[in-house]
């Protein structure tokens, strides 16, 4: 079933934004691609170019023992292979970011020696044809010594589980332990200690449509490579591939237009990446790579699987929350890729949406024979604001209170804000119970027990469960070095340049690298209002490419940032050019001082005598073309570049204190479920989801982020998992397994939207889009609610709810 | 094998491999990049193109099996830079974030407008449910498509 979404804006009242931002501008980057004239990576084509296919391993653990690319490399059409011993020799393991033992681990771009999870890229081949090279793949033959697998991170540290790197003496990558507050005190002033032995957060990913890929050309001249890719932080690749293959970053040039979804799905496609560079050297030929489905869901960024456990929470008999305790364990699969940032990201949102006060969490993350995890929408704060939410919904239920009141009572409060939280972060705004109130109206919540009566008369149990997450956005890097003090990283940045061509044309070019999030379009809002033009006259190039110069190292499109760190440096280099524009104005008008001029009409005039002119078609044509005579001292380019640099500390590494990221989004959604109680399916029935993300520049796109959350959500919540079966087989390793939601699984959706601006960004945006899981969690105290027995897994399958009732029967 | 179609009203003859899907063979041998491949097992519909009237996954067949088809893919909607309705409501009803999904979606949205010109919402959910989208949840995809149902 589905059914249309409102939104409902607030009652309280709204400072909207004059001119194009605020407004719900349709899309700039729609009509290329509803023509089907967007460029997508497997679009890209190159005379001569070879199709690469990957060998891959299938067997979750196991020495290599030989490899013989002969028989393949013997057929006509085939150019080329690459192995990992080559591989070996060529470049160096990739940087790693843990510190030790996980630094010691040495990860190349094909496996080396052994493989250590099923779909590991073990051999590449290049020929003329797709299909010939898959074929060739066939022709490679590869003997293996299999071993025993890790499939359940639980076991992975138990002195008789094989061990995936030797090099690191043992499956743990990296543990630190968070403190924060007085634990003793908490516990002691309890009146309740609820403990709550295991929560499980399983494996999954947001599985955009298109998968990884890329087109290498190699140019032997200049030694630097091209890569047209949908890798969506180039700026992090960079920093990965370079140091591994022993060249300078200007060597490695990162061109993009669309993407075909990214979700933090596509951040780790590095070492694909070098594979196709090395061969693109090796066979002097342009290689066109693109993965397939199946091999996505084998080797690619699967989520963070997680457990919780040994909890114990603080709390006193009216529900007020005092702290609590946990043990989190993470799966990182067989290689870091990105991890264990994972191991610190989730403290952005440390206390989630409560004021809890003393924390403390032990977090381990180990190797397992598994795909390597990697960011995947909401990356890692996902999982504990789903273990905040699970705790707040059992301690409700423990303690015979409602969890709609133990939220309100323990939410941060808008008077509040900015709020500090026990590890520093700085929540910047927002009204956390309006949102609910608003969440809980928008599904009907005052005749909720009229409707469970009802359900009951029809045989099925109601439940209605509360999801309250933070999408925290725009990160400071400096968190890193609480996993590797030695790492040199803090703050963030993204780069615009806004310039006027020769007759007049306003060009934007951004540092970002969207999937989606209609980057061309809020930009040109936001540059329209400050040229005080058509957002029609403002020309955002798609897409990225390094040569732009309009990158800086945290280049790229992830992590709920664009609306401050992109729009901030589009902000700040429009504002640029409109200065430029103004002084050269001036200096033509004959030394008229910046004050007494105004933008307007596509020009710049004199406010008192509108009559003395200058169209931006003048000003470009002069500055580009026309120049002589201007005076010497007349500083004007009208190509301007700004970095936005967001306000951060480095966090303390010892005490682990800072502020991580510098906004918070928030979201609460509320789902209604009607469960079948002789089979445990069940159906969404009613479903609301409530936005804040400060300042919306184009609410329609702030909406459809929010839509697109929810549904990944409830399919996560509901579908969509990665299980191994014991030995390391992954048994959904596609989309015929792998059940993604289609439209008639999508339940009747109101959206609400509250905007409390951030106080600490230029537009008062705050990044939204992840969203944190609200779905999950709230699906997962529907079920709570519906069946009375706790649920304690963040996947629920009509058979896990099966079992549950059957366990309430017992 | 010698392959004759008519894609959006240009023939085109190739020597195809036998073995090629028509997917690719739009895609790579005739430039048509506008329809998408997003799976390997026929789920996701972002290669959906109308065959001889009749809408198909073009992962789903070999190239030569269209033999002497006429086939309709996204590239052909428009009018030169003529949007049409339903182009024009996707736009309207921010239909589409990435755009991968979203010329199988248009293919498949104008196959059912053409068998049914006033199809209700779940005829519509129904109509989609071979074609996934990951990016919007698809409400504003049927929100588009009932817009332009007579
Ligand atoms: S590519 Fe044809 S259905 Fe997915
Ligand atoms: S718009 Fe991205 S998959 Fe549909």
């Amino acid at each position: 079933m589905i059914q249309s979404s409102e939104t409902t804006l607030a009652p309280a009242p709204v400072e909207v934004q004059k001119g194009w931002g605020g407004q719900s501008v349709k899309r700039k980057e729609d009509k290329r691609l509803l023509q089907g004239e967007g460029v997508f990576v497997d679009d890209v084509k190159r005379h001569g170019m070879g199709y690469l296919h990957f060998v891959r391993s299938p067997y979750a653990h196991a020495h290599i023992t030989r490899v013989d690319v002969s028989a393949a490399e013997a057929i006509d059409g085939v150019y080329g292979t690459l192995t990992g011993e080559e591989v070996a020799a060529l470049t160096d393991p990739f940087f790693q970011i843990s510190s030790v033992p996980g630094a010691n681990i040495k990860d190349f771009s094909l496996a080396v020696g052994k493989v250590r999870y099923v779909g590991e890229p073990v051999v590449a081949v290049v020929a003329e044809t797709r299909e010939l090279a898959r074929d060739a793949s066939e022709l490679v033959e590869v003997d293996y010594e299999p071993l025993a697998a890790v499939v359940d991170a639980r076991v992975a540290q138990d002195s008789d589980t094989p061990v995936l790197h030797d090099d690191a003496g043992g499956n743990l990558m990296w543990s630190g332990l968070y403190s924060w507050g007085d634990l003793d005190a908490a516990f002691a002033e309890a009146d309740r200690v609820v403990k709550i032995p295991e929560l499980h957060f399983h494996r999954f990913n947001s599985t955009p449509l298109e998968c990884d890929g890329a087109l290498v050309e190699y140019n032997r001249g200049v030694s630097q490579w091209t890569i047209h890719t949908n890798n969506q932080f180039p700026g992090f690749a960079a920093i990965m591939m370079g140091p591994a293959m022993k060249v300078g970053l200007d060597k490695l040039r990162f061109v993009t237009q669309d993407i075909g979804g990214g979700f933090g799905n596509k951040i780790t496609s590095h070492p694909q990446l070098v594979v196709c560079c090395l061969l693109a050297r090796k066979l002097n030929r342009p290689v066109q790579w693109t993965e397939w489905r199946t091999d996505f869901h084998l080797s690619m960024s699967h989520g963070n699987e997680r457990w919780f456990r040994d909890t114990e929470v603080a709390v006193k008999d009216d529900g007020t929350l005092l702290g609590f305790r946990t043990k989190a364990l993470d799966d990182a699969g067989a290689w870091l890729r990105y991890e264990p940032l994972g191991g610190v990201i989730w403290a952005q949102v440390t206390p989630g949406m409560y004021r809890w006060k003393h924390i403390e969490l032990e977090f381990t993350q180990v190797a397992t024979n598994k795909a390597p995890v990697s960011p995947n929408r909401g990356y890692s704060r996902m999982q504990h604001l789903w273990f905040t939410e699970r705790v707040i919904d059992i301690v409700a239920r423990e303690l015979d209170l409602d969890p709609v009141e133990v939220r309100k009572r323990n939410y941060v409060r808008a008077e509040d804000m900015p709020y500090t939280t026990p590890n520093g972060c700085v929540y910047d705004s927002g009204d956390y119970a309006a949102m609910l109130d608003l969440a809980l109206g928008l599904v009907g919540y005052d005749s909720m027990e009229a409707r469970r009566a009802d359900a009951k008369e029809r045989g099925k149990l109601l439940g209605v469960g509360i999801g309250s997450t933070l999408d925290s956005g725009t990160n400071n890097f400096g968190q890193s070095r609480l996993i590797n003090p030695e790492l040199q990283f803090s703050g963030n940045n993204e780069v615009a340049t806004v310039k006027l061509d020769i007759f007049g044309e306003i060009v934007v070019t951004l540092g970002t690298t969207p999937q989606g999030q209609g980057h061309e379009t809020t930009a040109a809002q936001v540059v329209a209002d400050i040229l005080n033009c058509s957002v029609d006259d403002v020309h955002v190039r798609a897409g990225h490419d390094s040569y732009w110069n309009s990158h800086a190292g945290f280049s790229g499109t992830y992590a709920s940032q664009f609306a401050v760190t992109g729009l901030s440096a589009v902000k700040g280099a429009t504002e640029m050019l409109a200065a430029e524009i103004k002084k050269l104005a001036g200096a033509v008008f004959g030394g008229v001082p910046a004050e007494a001029l105004e933008l307007a009409d596509g020009g710049v005039r004199i406010k008192e005598s509108p009559d003395a002119f200058l169209p931006f078609m003048a000003c470009g044509a002069i500055i580009n073309a026309n120049n002589a005579g201007l005076p010497e001292d007349l500083d004007v380019t009208l190509n301007c570049r700004y970095v936005y640099r967001p306000p951060f500390e480095v966090p303390d590494v010892e005490t682990k204190m800072g502020n991580l990221t510098l906004t918070y989004a928030c979201q609460v959604h509320v789902a209604v479920v009607e469960v079948d109680p002789e089979t445990g399916a069940y159906e969404i029935v009613d479903y609301a989801a409530v936005d804040d993300c400060g300042k919306r520049i184009n609410p329609q796109i702030v909406e459809g982020q929010v839509m697109g959350a929810t549904a990944q959500a409830i399919g996560a919540a509901v579908h969509e998992t990665y299980e191994y079966d014991e030995d390391g087989n992954l048994l959904t390793p596609n989309f015929y397994d792998y059940h993604v939601p289609h439209a008639l699984d999508m339940p009747p959706l109101a959206t609400g939207a509250i905007e409390s601006p951030s106080p600490f960004t230029p537009l008062g945006t705050k990044g939204m889009g992840e969203g944190g899981g609200a779905g999950i969690h709230a699906v997962c105290a529907a079920i709570q609610d519906a069946t009375g027995q706790i649920v304690t897994d963040s996947h629920n399958p009509y058979q896990r709810v099966w079992r549950l009732l059957q366990e309430a029967k017992a | 094998m010698d392959v004759t179609v008519t894609v959006n009203g240009t023939t085109y003859e190739r020597d195809v491999e036998p073995r090629k899907l028509l997917i690719h063979f739009l895609r790579d041998d005739l430039d048509l990049t506008g329809s998408h491949v997003g799976c390997d097992t026929g789920n996701c519909g972002a290669c959906s193109v109308i065959v001889d009237g009749v809408l198909v996954k073009s992962c789903m067949l070999l190239a030569v099996q269209a033999n002497g088809a006429s086939i309709e893919t996204v590239e052909g909607l428009a009018e030169g830079d003529e949007l049409t309705p339903l182009q024009l409501a996707f736009n309207e009803h921010h239909a589409l974030q990435c755009g991968y999904c979203t010329p199988g979606m248009l293919m498949s949205a104008t196959a059912l407008l053409r068998e049914n010109p006033s199809p209700s919402e779940d005829e519509i959910a129904k109509a989609l449910q071979g074609n996934i989208c990951r990016c919007t949840g698809y409400w504003n995809i049927v929100e588009a498509v009932k817009s332009v149902a007579k």
